[in-house]
């Protein structure tokens, strides 16, 4: 045992010496110029592909949302658009009957008017009418006393029977 | 199962060229044998490699020395595996590193090239050293070892081992800083080029290693788990390459893995809370067990990363000597012929020794974060 341990410290020393030197030497370095950068760079390039994968993810959910509340807005629209027109239908019916009502009383009132001016004519045609039959039978009577009366005693005659029915009471 | 189908076809197939290989080696060895018996000569390479099997650490250096034709497989595999004040580039060249000594008379630094691979003493400043066994040892005029003195020189050399540390925390600086570059100029967008290759293995790290067994706080840790997975790595694959910037042994030195698995019992230490304190020092057990609970306890506080030194050590070192050991049997049998098989079973070696390196490195990244994860776990169990 002594044998295989003799000497061991005199020949070996050296190169426990520096092996460890150079060892710690490389870590040292290594872990400077290269470990650090390159771990940090891999860690920093996963984070980045990791939030562009989040990115993404989000993304596709606010593509969905966007698409439901498209698809809703269309919906709501539709009803909306429905809604107008049957308002507008209503209306139209609402006006067309309102202006048939309208017509019809003013139809109606024109017609009275109208009635009523034919009355008013017809009743001055007819006072016309009998105006001139009065005078013309005014006139024609007026002819016929001349025609009879041109003879002096016809009218003596006839003012003495009217006399004589005449009784002085 | 196709599972089982498939182990077994391996299993098949494995065991085929096995036998082919046994078929060969056989072949080889009678015939060397009868060709040895007909030249009068006793079988010398199978005897000694009997011998060199049977004891290994007897048949040293010594041996290998005595007779300089003869080929000792375990010295040179143990040198191949071993740290060394020379780097050994190819035939007779090899680059003489530093030698730094610490003695008791003060500092002195030569080229280990002055040793002329251990054949010549060096008359220092404060001593004349020696190379033997690729150690360095004070010794007097004789060339004998001089044990007093000895024992008072510290090495501190820069050896090959230290060197391949230096060149793989180069490596490792250069490429991280490079990846991290990329980071800065491509922010936010996506990996490209080696940034794209080292992006999985780091997030591998994290998802599968940190998190999973420390929980929220593994942040904290990352720096040293990683540094840690990845020096472990590359020391791993450079040592599996047999030219000069690889080749060294490092994550299969013991004295590495020692230096390693001693971060990790600070690092453990130092960040456990309250509970982990309390489940070493007052376990949930009737008062009169304490004696025998706290001194196990405390051994499992230091045999945890003991056991990470020995895991990765023994695991690098035998890969090591598997490829080696298929290699001297080219030279054990002296034949060209053996060449082939034994390239292939390296070959396969090899390949079974990539995933090694990467599958020690995980271990050991990952047992670290389960030690932390138990130490700093907020519950109480």
């Amino acid at each position: 045992m002594d044998k295989l341990f003799e000497g061991l410290l005199n020949h070996h020393i050296g190169f426990v010496v520096w092996s460890t030197l150079a060892f710690v030497i490389l870590f040292v370095l290594l872990r400077a110029l290269a470990w650090k950068p390159i771990l940090g760079a891999i860690h920093e390039r996963e984070r980045h592909i990791e939030s562009a994968l989040q990115a993404a993810e989000n993304a596709k959910a606010e593509m969905a949302r966007l698409t439901s509340e498209n698809e809703s807005l269309l919906k709501e629209a539709r009803a909306e658009r429905d809604l107008i027109l049957k308002e507008a239908k209503e209306l139209r019916e609402k006006m067309i009957a309102e202006s048939r009502a309208t017509a019809q009383a003013e139809g109606a009132k024109m017609i009275e008017k109208a009635r009523i001016e034919i009355e008013g004519q017809k009743a001055a045609a007819l006072a016309e009418v009998k105006n001139q039959v009065s005078s013309l039978s005014i006139e024609i009577a007026e002819k016929i006393l001349r025609s009879e009366f041109a003879d002096q005693s016809k009218q003596e005659a006839l003012v003495s029977d009217l006399l004589k029915e005449v009784k002085l009471n | 199962m196709s599972l089982s189908r498939i182990l077994n076809s391996k299993k098949i197939r494995f065991s085929a060229v096995f036998a082919l290989f046994l078929i060969f080696v056989n072949y080889q060895t009678a015939v060397k044998a009868q060709a040895d018996t007909s030249l009068g000569k006793a079988p010398d390479t199978i005897l000694n490699v009997a011998e060199h099997e049977a004891g290994a650490e007897a048949a040293g250096h010594e041996a290998a020395h005595g007779a300089d034709e003869k080929f000792d497989p375990t010295t040179v595999i143990m040198e191949h595996i071993a740290d060394s004040h020379t780097w050994h580039l190819w035939g007779h060249t090899s680059i003489g590193l530093p030698v730094i000594l610490y003695t008791d008379k003060g500092i002195e630094s030569f080229s280990s090239s002055a040793f002329h691979h251990g054949e010549e003493a060096y008359e220092g400043k404060f001593y004349t050293y020696k190379l033997i066994e690729d150690k360095i040892f004070a010794v007097n005029a004789s060339g004998a070892i001089d044990k007093e003195a000895s024992a008072k020189v510290y090495d501190f050399s820069i050896t090959k081992n230290i060197l391949a540390i230096w060149i793989s925390v180069a490596l490792l600086i250069i490429i991280f800083s490079s990846v991290s570059s990329s980071y800065k100029k491509r922010e936010g967008k996506a990996p490209k080029g080696l940034q794209s290759f080292i992006e999985p293995i780091i997030l591998f790290v994290r998802d599968e290693i940190a998190r999973p067994n420390i929980g929220y706080k593994y942040n904290k840790f990352m720096p040293l788990l990683l540094t840690l997975f990845f020096f472990i790595w590359i020391n791993n694959l450079l040592g599996l390459i047999p030219l000069f910037p690889g080749g060294a042994n490092v994550t299969g030195n013991i004295f590495m893995t020692f230096v390693l698995s001693f971060i990790v019992l600070v690092v453990v230490n130092l960040n456990g809370n309250k509970y982990y304190w309390k489940h070493i020092l007052l376990p949930d057990v009737p008062w009169w067990l304490y004696p025998i609970m706290i001194p196990v306890e405390i051994i499992g506080v230091i045999s945890k990363p003991f056991a990470l030194m020995i895991r990765l050590y023994a695991n690098i070192s035998a890969g090591h000597i598997i490829v080696l050991s298929l290699i001297a049997l080219i030279f054990i049998f002296k034949s060209i012929a053996l060449a082939p098989v034994s390239v292939a079973f390296v070959l396969f070696m090899d390949v079974l020794e990539l995933l090694v390196a990467f599958l020690q490195a995980f271990i050991f990244t990952m047992l670290t974060a389960l030690f932390i994860g138990t130490a700093v776990d907020e519950h109480h169990h």
